[in-house]
């Protein structure tokens, strides 16, 4: 393949010739003579053809009452149970055999019974060049009796308005939802939200959480709050806790843990599914999307995957009895990254 | 009417209601047009038929689920007979997803009759489109309907995805929101189109309401249309035919629709419905029960996409997690905008364009009815098989965790190796399948030449021993030496005599895709091999002889 010269016109070694020059053709025998089948030449192979045909529609008449029977006949004390799927199981059979009886059946007479002797049709071409032309002339004729050509103000207007009459069509669409705003910087978070089980909505104490463990937390009120699902979807975090030690907080996040619990976004930095899978031997945070791989040692940043940015974290401390509070909403947008992000 | 003749009596019951519709509506002409008109048959040209009639299949049972499919995303408690779920809060969307399975009699079969056909309707196109490329059907006149075709196939994934999305289960919802994660990486707008879409932030409460339109109204209509102008097309220019003795480019062998064709088509209708039912009676698909409501703290590992999305995001997962960028406080997401964009576009860009693209390096301007072997047109087959292994590549990649466990390798590996057989497995596949391509056409030519081996050796009288070949019929000859076969075609000047370096680029793509080409057996050849009864015969030597003695 490889490239033998610089393609000018009169490379030496190959000529195009097919379909340009005199080749000299094979001839063309023609169809092959045509084998009778054993029904075309016996009356007793034809008979019994037309038994099996007719044998096929009667399996069709038994899967259609097998429907039936599944249909009506299954009592379903307890859905999700054996019985429902014996239900379908009837159904699917029933409808299988009624059909693949008719259509095996309707196959097997046009292959056995009907006749099979091929037919050759002539090609004609699509259209004729003549009716083409005439085709031509009546455009070129319907445009110039307009005089579109000869009157350029009329189409220059015409062209104008027409290119602005769909734009009202677009806006209309305007008010499909509002826009974004900075509700995609904010979260329920705030300065002692208490952190909370998902989704029972309990108050988690810090001396709960042992180490090695990894609790799937919401914030307080999320439970009773109007869009639940819109700000669940930004707000749920994972709470972990490691020995202090494995922990290197970068300058400025040295308090936003808690004796080894820190609270990480849930919501993954690629395209926002939750990052639900955590691995205590090595701290690794897994979102099972798309494998973006988050090391909580190194402050969640991303170690494999397809995600770039890590994980926000979100700053807690302890209240007054003992439970974990956040500090304050995230420092930074969570979840995909998004234009006006920045 | 004509006055003169004696006007036509019906002597039939058929004629008689034939003659009832014809006088008011029209339509013997139609019977006359169609009723005897002739279709090749092949196996290959079964596929657009399974799609076509598993879209029918989708039809049917789409609309008995829209009987009782509730779209709404309010908030209510389960109350059904689905005891696991019982008193659990999920939207109406879902709610009525489970009374389809648990509380309509036959709701749960027509769920899987749908879904089930709705998988096969995607792969029968896919197939069906591969058999079209292959042989060579997308070339004049048949290229505005390969790009019917392929927008078809466009039409078929939106539909599914959308279909997809409705039950509002945790599944459909973590596709949605990978969805809106894509959107929103798309510059300047992303953010404003992701909030227009859902109403607001994500999830919201219009987002299903608003698939659905798309899913049982819009796109069906779409697809629709496109199917009738499909078969509209498929009509005007007669079905295409390979190649063999008595078929040529100007005539169409086959069965007449009445009665033959029709009985076998329409009864294959029945059997794809049969294969569907089946499935549906027999393979759980999608158990909404054991997912959940939609959530957006929960999710479960290993879960995967209909197979005919898989393979964007699988690209979302082979991109490398880097090229994110932050120019003048506006974030540029290249990591998710790349891998969504690209290899999708790559892979419809060329598929859409690829008959113009061919035209144009062979210059072939010619109307073509016969159908190639694939084996005959090497290097079309080599970037076909490029393409698929491109695509399947994106495909296994959206199952990387799960090749992962199964083979207990690491997940990291199976995304390097992956990565690495994204760039590498096309021109692997490219070189071995264009070397099988030309060395099968070398056996043809053989074949053609010395007959089939029969595996007798016979000595001959003066001591050398032969194995006997069997010389073809000419049938079975015609078949291995008729084809079509491009040759290279030169940059060729223009008509002030320049070379432009279109046509320079459009000259070294001739010779790429057909300067190892294997000429078909020539009369003379036939001839001349007779005439020495037997000798070895190498395609490219002899080939070479005949031209140099030009
Ligand atoms: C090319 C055509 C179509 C494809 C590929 C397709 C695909 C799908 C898929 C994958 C689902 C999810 C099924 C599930 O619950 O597991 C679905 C759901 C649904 N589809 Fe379609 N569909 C098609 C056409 C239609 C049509 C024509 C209608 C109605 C006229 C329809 C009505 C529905 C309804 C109501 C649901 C929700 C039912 C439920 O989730 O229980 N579909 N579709
Ligand atoms: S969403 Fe987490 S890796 Fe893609």
């Amino acid at each position: 393949m490889a490239r033998r010269n610089d393609g000018s016109p009169n490379t030496p070694d190959r000529v195009g010739t097919d379909g340009h020059a005199e080749v000299e053709r094979f001839h063309d025998p023609g169809l092959p003579p045509h084998r009778p089948r054993l029904a075309d030449k016996d009356p007793r192979a034809a008979k019994r053809a037309e038994k099996q045909v007719a044998i096929l529609f009667l399996i069709s008449i038994v899967g259609t009452i097998l429907f039936f029977v599944g249909y009506f006949a299954i009592e379903i004390d307890e859905p999700g149970s054996s019985d429902l799927r014996l239900q379908n199981l009837l159904l699917g059979l029933g409808t299988a055999f009624a059909m693949f009886g008719i259509g095996i059946g309707i196959v097997h007479w046009a292959k056995t019974l009907m006749p099979d002797h091929e037919v050759v049709e002539s090609r004609k071409p699509v259209t004729k060049e003549s009716e083409r032309a005439e085709a031509e002339q009546i455009l070129g004729d319907i445009i110039e009796e307009t005089g579109i050509k000869r009157r350029p103000l009329i189409r220059n207007t015409m062209l104008v308005a027409m290119i602005l009459a769909p734009f009202p069509a677009i806006a209309i669409f305007r008010d499909l939802g509002p826009l974004p705003g900075d509700v995609l910087r904010h979260t329920m978070w705030d300065e002692g939200v208490r952190l909370t089980l998902d989704p029972t909505g309990t108050p988690i104490r810090a001396s709960d959480v042992t180490i090695g463990s990894a609790v799937h937390v919401i914030p307080e009120g999320l439970n009773e709050a109007e869009h639940k699902l819109e700000e669940k979807a930004k707000a749920v975090v994972l709470l972990m806790r490691l020995n202090p030690e494995d922990l290197s907080p970068s300058e400025g996040r040295e308090d936003w843990g808690y004796e080894g619990i820190v609270a990480y976004s849930k919501i993954c930095t690629h395209v926002g599914c939750p990052v639900a899978l955590y691995e205590q031997q090595t701290h690794h945070l897994l979102c099972p999307c798309h494998q973006s791989t988050f090391d909580l040692t190194q402050e969640c940043k991303v170690i494999f995957g397809p995600a770039v940015r890590p994980l926000p974290q979100l700053p807690i401390t302890v209240d007054a009895e003992g439970y974990l509070v956040a500090q304050s909403d995230f420092t930074e947008p969570v979840g995909p990254s998004f234009w006006e992000r920045g | 009417m004509s006055t003169s003749t004696a006007p036509y009596e019906p002597k039939t019951n058929v004629g008689r209601i034939t003659n009832y519709v014809d006088q008011r509506v029209g339509g013997s002409g139609m019977v006359r047009e169609f009723g005897r008109k002739v279709f090749p048959d092949h196996w290959t040209f079964m596929f657009g038929e399974v799609a076509l009639y598993s879209f029918v299949i989708l039809l049917l049972s789409g609309t008995f689920l829209t009987f009782f499919f509730d779209p709404s995303m309010a908030e209510t408690h389960y109350d059904g007979s689905y005891v696991p779920l019982k008193g659990v809060e999920m939207s109406m969307a879902y709610a009525s997803s489970l009374d389809i399975s648990f509380d309509i009699r036959g709701g749960l079969f027509m769920r899987q009759v749908h879904h089930w056909s709705a998988l096969l309707f995607v792969a029968a196109m896919s197939v069906h489109m591969l058999r079209v490329f292959f042989t060579g059907a997308f070339r004049k006149p048949r290229e505005l309907n390969w790009v019917v075709g392929a927008t078809l196939l466009i039409l078929g994934l939106a539909e599914g995805f959308t279909g997809y999305s409705l039950p509002d289960d945790l599944l459909s919802g973590n596709g949605l929101r990978i969805i809106d994660g894509v959107i929103k990486s798309i510059p300047i707008v992303g953010t404003y189109i992701s909030f227009f879409l859902f109403g607001g932030e994500f999830p919201g409460t219009v987002i299903i309401p608003r698939l659905y339109v798309l899913h049982i109204l819009l796109i069906p209509a779409f697809i629709l249309l496109m199917i009738a102008i499909h078969l509209f097309m498929v009509v005007v220019h007669k079905h295409t035919q390979f190649a063999g003795p008595g078929r040529t480019n100007n005539n169409v062998v086959g069965f007449p629709v009445g009665p033959v064709y029709a009985a076998k088509a329409g009864g294959f209708f029945f059997i794809v419905f049969g294969v569907v039912a089946l499935m549906a009676g027999m393979f759980t698909i999608n158990p909404i029960w054991n997912y959940g409501p939609y959530d957006p703290s929960p999710i479960s590992a290993g879960t995967q996409p209909d197979w005919y999305i898989g393979f964007v995001d699988g690209a979302l997962r082979l991109m490398p997690g880097v090229w994110e960028f932050v120019i003048f406080g506006y974030t540029l997401s290249l990591n998710v905008l790349l891998p969504a964009l690209v290899p999708a576009g790559i892979l419809f860009a060329l598929l859409f364009l690829w008959p113009w693209l061919e035209a144009w390096v062979t210059k072939d301007k010619r109307e073509h009815h016969l159908l190639d072997r694939p084996r005959n047109a090497p290097t079309r087959t080599a970037i076909g098989v490029a393409g698929v292994i491109y695509y399947c590549v994106l495909w296994a990649a959206a199952s990387s965790d799960l090749i992962a466990t199964h083979f207990s390798i690491s997940l990291n590996d199976v995304i390097y190796w992956l990565r690495a057989l994204f760039i590498l497995g096309p021109i692997i596949g490219f070189v071995v399948s264009k070397r099988i391509a030309l060395a099968l056409q070398r056996k043809d030519r053989e074949i053609a030449l010395h007959g089939r081996e029969t595996g007798r050796i016979v000595r001959l009288p003066h001591g050398e021993f032969i194995e006997v070949h069997e010389p073809l019929d000419k049938y079975k000859q015609y078949k291995l030496v008729n084809f079509e076969s491009h040759d290279v075609l030169p940059a060729q000047p223009n008509a002030e005599g320049k070379i432009t370096k279109t046509e320079k680029a459009r000259g070294l793509l001739s010779r790429i895709f057909f300067e190892d080409r294997v000429a078909p057996a020539s009369p003379a050849e036939i001839r001349a091999a007779h005439a020495h009864g037997h000798g070895e015969v190498e395609g490219e030597r002899e080939k070479k002889a005949e031209v140099s003695g030009h």
